[in-house]
């Protein structure tokens, strides 16, 4: 029986094309924008997100001149820059991502230069290489195409930083090379008003491990994709998301861990808070593991914490099998209120009610938090926690100086 | 002064046929320096009346009263309590991911003192408790009670008790499911709180074992929601003798 499998599994991994899976899930793709329809709201992709306030973004709105400041630092060793004419076409589809929808399809036709960060094989860079991204004017609607190409055996971490204000349409195409070792953090810390549509689509190599980070805390509408598929056995993708909304907005996490090889493994957490009249976070974890996908392993896990009346967390796990010869799949979801018995634990030792809901939340997001594994962000995120309680939770409370002060 | 008095009092809980009395008229009273045993049978509500001291949301309090130290504690916040100086070591310590214990602690203790900890004395005294009950620094960075084995939640409660030095604990089945190292260990730790002047203890148990290590003024026999019989230390001898059954018979032959 090994003898069948082995040889089965030897001829699917000479096919170039991963076999054609058939799904509502995840429409076919086209580079040609035509092929795509403006969406509806209908579709299974566009169901939960509140298209109108979208500006356009998913339709034809014009994709004017960019009204958001992008600066970065640049370590040794890599190169940073805005690229365009032959060059910024011949990065689109690094990641083999063919897109799914008219918007990711438009800004890989119509945005004329790419942010190219690319990271030489072999080369291993301390530094976070920092971008960041100051919207300045929301009206403006725009577009914009980032590259993260990471060599053979390189090690490297980015940051994406969104603040300000703006109406934008992003497409993050990452390429793992074989062995490499990268970490991609997204941060929207948008100003209220900022909408921001992206699609991060990352291809992981032989043996590679690659680490995404979403981190959504500012803006009316953040949507984005994080999909991975893999170029050969033994890649490993950890899926981290953190998110806070609070009244008003929506904050809507997509994944897809796509098993196109087989040994790959896929690890996806993502954890919210919710605050406030129609906060709306919404989580779909799709995963799919392939006919050749034998013997991965997969988990995915949403958990939401609701901190007040009139909010509402969707929470989606999808785990799509064509394979039964895998190492194991598995798939959590919760979404909860503060618990009771916790509260209680935490006052019987005469913490207050609020400093004890302080405590469970960031109890919630440390782990979250030291899993990203960025120390320079670390610090940053934890205090974006705390303000974001003292919007609602701690509002009639001080600062209690004890806490993020552990000797670790 | 520590003087802990529960006077005729009755707490009932919320189930689908309606509240259902469980405490139905405790009196007890515990002097400063006291340690007072309570014994029961499964269901008899020893628990229940920990909970309800402590404020626990789901017991509603019908009637009777609780004073620490002339002071009305039934009006007060869980955390009120806690302040006033009451301490509950819980049978089942609940697990707050992502929370250290060294966090917890600090912030505990900041609570119940209004102040927080100066810090070098702090880190010393966390470390001796811990050690104290053979529990070592490198549980301070574990997050509390996740992944703790059933000894380790006890023995991070007894720290807790040595740390944050109340005027009265009650201990509720403190030493259920502890084999006889860790009750030993357990043990001494409640011993060295009630070394401390004018401490009072309300030690709730199933078992006679715990008394062995633990010597009370005085025992209570805990039977359907209210005190049945009360005595010296002899009283647990004669449980340890015979059993619930002649308290468990008496409603019966009524």
């Amino acid at each position: 029986m090994t003898v069948t499998t082995d040889s089965v599994r030897s001829a699917l991994e000479q096919t170039p094309e991963p076999d054609k899976v058939e799904s509502h899930l995840h429409p076919a793709g086209s580079f040609d924008v035509a092929d795509h329809e403006v969406p509806t709201g209908r579709e299974e992709i566009w169901r939960f997100t509140p298209l109108k306030r979208l500006k356009g973004l998913h339709a034809d709105a014009e994709f004017m001149r960019s009204a958001t400041s992008c600066t970065w630092n640049t370590p040794a060793g890599v190169r940073v820059e805005g690229v365009s004419g032959d060059e910024a076409r011949a990065l689109r589809g690094i990641s083999g991502l063919v897109p799914n929808t008219r918007w990711a399809a438009r800004v890989l036709a119509e945005v004329p230069a790419s942010l190219l960060v690319d990271v030489p094989a072999e080369t291993e860079v301390a530094e976070p290489i920092v971008v960041d991204l100051d919207g300045t004017d929301v009206s403006v609607t725009e577009a914009g195409h980032v590259a993260l190409r990471f060599g053979a055996h390189s090690k490297a971490i980015v940051v994406l930083n969104h603040t300000g204000s703006s109406t934008i349409a992003a497409v993050v195409e990452i390429a793992v090379g074989d062995g490499a070792d990268v970490t991609v953090v997204s941060i929207q810390d948008w100003a209220d008003d900022a909408v921001h549509l992206s699609h991060h689509q990352a291809r992981v190599g032989r043996d590679a491990s690659y680490k995404h980070a979403a981190i959504s805390f500012g803006g009316d509408l953040v949507r984005m994709d994080a999909n991975v598929t893999y170029d050969g056995p033994g890649g490993s993708a950890e899926l981290l998301g953190l998110y806070f909304a609070d009244a008003g907005q929506h904050i809507e996490h997509r994944i897809f861990a796509d098993h196109t090889a087989p040994r790959t493994k896929s690890h996806a957490v993502y954890k919210g808070a919710l605050q406030g009249e129609k906060a709306h976070t919404v989580w779909v974890g799709n995963v799919l593991i392939r006919k050749v996908a034998e013997g991965i392993e997969t988990y995915e896990e949403n958990r939401n914490l609701v901190l007040t009346d009139g909010c509402q967390a969707d929470s989606i796990p999808n785990l799509e099998i064509e394979t039964g010869e895998i190492e194991g799949a598995g798939h959590a979801s919760a979404t909860a209120r503060f618990d009771d018995n916790q509260l209680f634990y935490l006052q019987s030792r005469g913490v207050s009610e609020q400093e004890a809901q302080r405590l469970v939340v960031h109890g919630f997001f440390n782990d979250l938090i030291r899993q990203v594994g960025v120390p320079s962000i670390e610090q940053r995120l934890l205090s974006t926690v705390e303000a974001e309680l003292a919007k609602n939770v701690l509002k009639d409370v001080g600062s209690l100086a004890a806490f993020g002060q552990d000797a670790r | 002064m520590s003087k802990l008095v529960i006077t005729d009092l009755h707490a009932s809980v919320e189930t689908e046929d309606g509240p259902k009395e469980i405490l139905k008229g405790v009196t007890l009273t515990i002097n400063e320096g006291e340690t007072h045993a309570i014994m029961g049978p499964n269901g008899s509500g020893k628990s229940t009346l920990a909970y309800s001291i402590a404020g626990h949301p789901k017991y509603t309090i019908t009637s009777g009263s609780v004073t620490l130290d002339g002071q009305d504690i039934l009006g007060l916040s869980v955390d009120e309590r806690a302040r006033a100086g009451l301490f509950l070591a819980m049978q089942y310590p609940v697990e707050v991911p992502g929370v250290s214990v060294a966090n917890f602690l600090r912030t505990a203790k900041t609570a119940i003192d209004g102040e927080a900890p100066k810090l070098r004395t702090w880190v010393k005294d966390v470390n001796s408790a811990l050690e104290a009950l053979n529990l070592d620094s490198s549980f301070s960075q574990r997050s509390v009670n996740e992944g703790f084995s059933g000894g380790e939640k006890k023995r991070h409660e007894i720290a807790q008790l040595d740390l944050l030095d109340p005027k009265v604990a009650v201990l509720d089945e403190t030493d259920s499911g502890l084999d006889i190292d860790a009750l030993k260990i357990v043990s001494e730790g409640v011993n060295r709180f009630r070394e401390r002047e004018g401490k009072g203890v309300l030690l709730i148990t199933h078992y006679t074992r715990i008394l062995r290590y633990i010597e009370p003024d005085f025992v209570h026999v805990f039977v359907d929601g209210r005190v049945a019989e009360s005595g010296g230390k002899e009283l647990a001898d004669q449980l340890e003798a015979e059993g619930y059954d002649k308290y468990l018979k008496a409603p019966a032959a009524r």
